[in-house]
């Protein structure tokens, strides 16, 4: 079905163009990678943009690399770029279980992970991993360079904190130069393919340091240092794990929607962080299963 | 309205496209390529499924304007030249009631195959979900692609 509107189309290529581009047209434009969202938003009449500034000519921004100690993934790369590529899997194996779970794969070909976190969308799988990694976000304006701490980035379901002239180039995760082990759980109504009704992310540091991430039961992700504190201070064992569980009740806030109750959300929600912290753990204390 | 033009099936094809024309609807109704459908029209179903330089995507949620310059293949493309080994097997098994998500599921599991000549069943399963079929329940189509991989060992 064709948009039952008109709009213009550019397509810069090169970042400097499309800076230009976005700083002329503002909150008129609406910027094109993918489209696995946008295609939909536009053809629902969620989003009415006047133009649209495909940014797929701008190949430096594909780049998934290593920047010093930080893991540098740029605008253009795809969930099926994250997983197939090594450097994720060995460095971000969270991200990389998150990855393989989106959607399916003739969208993951053209999904990216940037544009999983521009739309934030409450469901969205991308978010609990680079939480509990402290990534931060890249943008470039004709204002200049800016960059956005991941748990200052989301503001409501599906806004963020970017400015309408800004463009994400780049997310920046920095990789700890300990070892460390991460674990992903999402639930979904069944395997394959499907948005998820809740998610965490678990990132095991040291025996006593932790950082705890849940998805997809609020309408922003959300990071909980008061479960890091209790872990951090008392490390894994069944009591601590029962106390973290409880305190998940004050901890998130999900609703009830067409793909679950918010008590199946609550509930799982504390189902699945137990087992990615035990996940977690166990790829940590074995550094092998990390590398599966 | 913009003059873009693409490889369709190995041909060289010019087109004039407004910005809001989807993939979909000017492969089917303006260059008559009709193997991709619309099912779902909002990219859960893979009805829609072309190879985009060499990779399924949803021709459902790509603007037509996006592919100037790129390469589409579709079912027709795949099968200038006869039936595939895929498309024999599946014929042979006769893994398809309706046929709707046939073009999806051929592309799909034509893509997993170039990749991963002998993948295992769970990536079979993984590479064509997303795939719907509302006839076979699946397993003929999965099972159609591994006894595929077994002959070409």
């Amino acid at each position: 079905m064709a948009i039952p509107y008109e709009f213009a189309y550019e397509k810069p290529q090169n970042l400097e163009m499309a800076v230009k581009l976005l700083g002329k047209y503002g909150k008129k434009a609406r910027l094109l990678a993918g489209g696995t969202d946008l295609a939909n938003q536009m053809k629902q009449g969620f989003r009415v943009p006047g133009i649209i500034i495909d940014i797929k000519g701008i190949h430096e921004m594909e780049e998934i690399k290593m920047d010093g100690n930080e893991l540098h993934i740029g605008s253009l790369a795809t969930f099926n770029d994250l997983l197939s590529s090594r450097l994720i899997k060995e460095n971000v194996n969270i991200l990389h279980e998150a990855a393989g779970l989106v959607a399916s794969n003739g969208v993951r070909n053209r999904a990216t992970m940037v544009g999983n976190i521009c739309s934030a969308v409450a469901c969205m799988d991308s978010a609990t991993p680079l939480m509990v990694h402290e990534a931060v976000i890249h943008t470039l304006s004709t204002r200049g360079g800016n960059s956005y701490r991941i748990q200052d980035w989301f503001v409501d379901n599906r806004k963020t904190a970017i400015q309408d002239d800004e463009i994400v180039t780049h997310v920046s995760i920095p990789l700890p130069a300990a070892r460390y082990a991460g674990a992903y759980q999402k639930l979904m109504r069944y395997s394959g393919e499907d948005l998820s009704q809740a998610n965490v992310s678990v990132l095991m540091l040291g025996e006593k340091q932790f950082s705890v991430a849940f998805g997809s039961v609020g309408p922003i992700p959300k990071r909980s240092l008061k479960i890091e504190h209790l872990l951090n201070e008392e490390g894994i064992s069944e009591g601590s794990i029962s106390r973290a569980k409880n305190m998940i009740d004050s901890v998130i806030a999900p609703i009830t929607d067409v793909r679950a109750t918010k008590e199946y959300r609550m509930h799982m929600s504390k189902v699945m962080f137990e087992r990615a912290l035990l996940a977690a753990r166990e790829r940590y204390n074995k550094p092998r299963v990390f590398f599966k | 309205m913009k003059k873009i033009s693409f490889i369709l099936n190995g041909e060289k094809r010019f087109i004039h496209v407004e910005p809001n024309e989807i993939l979909l609807d000017v492969l089917r109704d303006r260059m008559g390529t009709k193997s991709p459908k619309c099912g779902c029209d909002s990219g859960d179903c893979g009805a829609c499924t072309v190879m985009l330089n060499s990779k399924t995507a949803r021709s459902c949620m790509i603007f037509a304007i996006e592919t100037d310059g790129q390469e589409i293949v579709t079912l027709e493309g795949i099968s200038k030249s006869g039936l595939t080994p895929l498309q024999k097997i599946f014929l042979e098994q006769n893994v398809f009631q309706c046929g709707y998500c046939a073009p999806g599921m051929i592309l799909s599991a034509t893509e997993l195959l170039g990749k991963n000549p002998h993948p295992s069943r769970y990536e079979v399963q993984e590479a064509l979900a997303g795939n719907l079929c509302r006839c076979t329940g699946y397993t003929p189509i999965i099972d159609a692609v591994l006894e595929l991989t077994k002959k070409q060992v």
